[in-house]
């Protein structure tokens, strides 16, 4: 069993080397829309600051949701899926190594060019520490709850679908990712975000892949 | 098979189901229209104004029991979404189908009466109350159900698909809540309280409450009509139904007439 989860590990982090681009584009995205925020709003140093912290939020998530777009359905289409439904370890826990690899490809570089984002929208360093953290307890959150709905849609013909559905749910994600930070700029303890969000991580890690694996059989029935 | 099992046998299968919603469906539907209107009549006529709000605090006798609807018809729909996904009960899925399009609208009444009970007394149309804003978010909940369920061709699939994202929705709906309510803590003064008067005056309250209980009961006639459309679509082929309308058994109007035997045996093999 363990040998199957190393494989599949290993499977999409090769895939993502050697397609660098694919991989990449999210992260490319993601800069560019939280570039997009001054040049929308204007260039005040105040203003940047104050909205800082929500554009970078908003700039991930539609980064992670674009992320989303072909996480399964190439392998549906392709019969990966089928294969990997006859392989004798529980459907979650491929998944779930699958989901890390994803994170590790998408997530983990997105944190890596936030102090970029944070440096032009001129945000300290306390406070950059504050967004990385809830960036790295929320960024699986988001991909995870993404991960469910995108499995969800695959029977259908995709668009914008996806978008309509899980956009609502990360409501809770977003408001408590962006609070913490902005519990520092009004100079209160963001400890209380962070926890609330490390629950939802939790929560998610525990239940996601096993509704990703119930999801994918339904849509590849 | 004992008395309770056999009722929820019966009470699960579409060709008993489909009767006995016919016989039901007066009476729930007269009483909720009596309540509604002797309720409208009380709160919008005779309950007195309220010392502070003057006549706008009127809406709360559509705003509240549409809001306290929206949830109930969510729970409905992702409750029978659950067992239609663990005991694939076809049933389940047709209530689940029938009771969206119904949450969504009182959803949306709710939202739309908020935000008119809004204008006069926060002076703009749409303020980020808590409460507002989880209803609304509530109402994208039902509009992507509503859009999943739509956009997969296979009947079964969509359903399963459906009731799985119901479920998730039921584990989010109060993280949702919650948070919106902690966001408006954090990033705006405490507006107006809503409906926290303490203690209601009875001349008040008493048309609210039948009011209440007179949407809740036109909820499910209006659901029992949608359900009984949802089965006369899905087992539009099976024998019962011919039988059923042939002999004029079922109320209301003839659909369709009853079809040859041998026709319907063709098309029952092939259904199954």
């Amino acid at each position: 069993m363990l040998s199957a989860l190393k494989k599949q590990f290993a499977r999409e982090m090769l895939g993502a080397l050697r397609q660098p681009g694919d991989t990449l584009a999210p992260v490319v995205f993601y800069l560019i829309v939280g570039t997009l925020f001054p040049l929308a709003l204007g260039s005040d140093p105040q203003l940047l600051a104050k909205i800082g912290p929500g554009a970078i939020w908003i700039a991930a998530l539609l980064a992670v949701l674009l992320s989303l777009q072909n996480l399964f359905r190439q392998d549906m289409e392709n019969g990966y899926l089928d294969q990997l439904m006859l392989v004798p370890c529980p459907l979650f826990l491929l998944v779930g190594a699958r989901l890390l690899a994803h994170w590790l490809q998408t997530g983990v570089p997105m944190l890596l060019v936030t102090p970029l984002l944070a440096e032009s929208f001129g945000l300290n360093y306390s406070l950059l520490t504050v967004l990385l953290v809830s960036m790295a307890l929320g960024t699986p959150i988001l991909l995870l709850l993404g991960a469910i709905n995108e499995a969800l849609t695959l029977a259908s013909r995709g668009g914008a679908l996806l978008a309509l559905l899980v956009l609502p749910l990360y409501v809770p994600t977003l408001v408590f990712g962006s609070g913490a930070a902005y519990a520092v700029q009004y100079g209160e303890n963001p400890a209380a975000h962070l926890s609330l969000l490390a629950a939802l991580a939790l929560i998610s890690l525990m239940f996601a892949p096993w509704a990703v694996a119930t999801a994918l059989r339904i849509s590849n029935d | 098979m004992s008395l309770i099992t056999e009722t929820w046998h019966k009470l699960s299968s579409a060709k008993h189901f489909y009767p006995m919603a016919g016989v039901l469906l007066p009476w729930l539907l007269i009483p909720a229209l009596l309540m509604l209107a002797w309720a409208s009549w009380q709160g919008l006529v005779v309950a007195p104004s309220d010392y502070q709000q003057g006549d706008s605090y009127r809406i709360i006798y559509v705003h509240v029991p549409s809001a306290w609807l929206s949830m109930m018809a969510y729970m409905v729909m992702a409750i029978n979404g659950a067992v239609y996904l663990i005991w694939k009960i076809k049933l389940a899925d047709i209530v689940a189908a029938a009771a969206a399009p119904i949450g969504a609208s009182f959803t949306f009444l709710a939202l739309a009466t908020g935000s008119l009970w809004g204008k006069p007394m926060w002076g703009a149309w749409w303020v980020w109350d808590a409460r507002l804003t989880s209803e609304l978010v509530l109402l994208f909940l039902y509009l992507g159900t509503i859009a999943l369920r739509a956009a997969i061709d296979d009947r079964q699939q969509a359903g399963r698909a459906a009731g799985l994202l119901g479920l998730i929705g039921v584990i989010n709906v109060p993280i949702i809540h919650f948070s919106v309510e902690w966001w408006e803590t954090l990033h705006q003064p405490a507006t107006v309280s809503k409906f926290a008067a303490p203690s209601m005056h009875p001349s008040m309250l008493v048309p609210l409450l039948v009011m209440a209980a007179g949407f809740t009961l036109y909820f499910f006639a209006v659901l029992l009509i949608k359900i009984r459309a949802g089965i006369l679509e899905q087992e539009r082929h099976s024998r019962w139904l011919a039988t059923l309308y042939a002999d004029g058994e079922a109320s209301g109007a003839r659909l369709t007439p009853a079809q040859p035997p041998a026709k319907q045996n063709n098309e029952e093999a092939r259904d199954e």
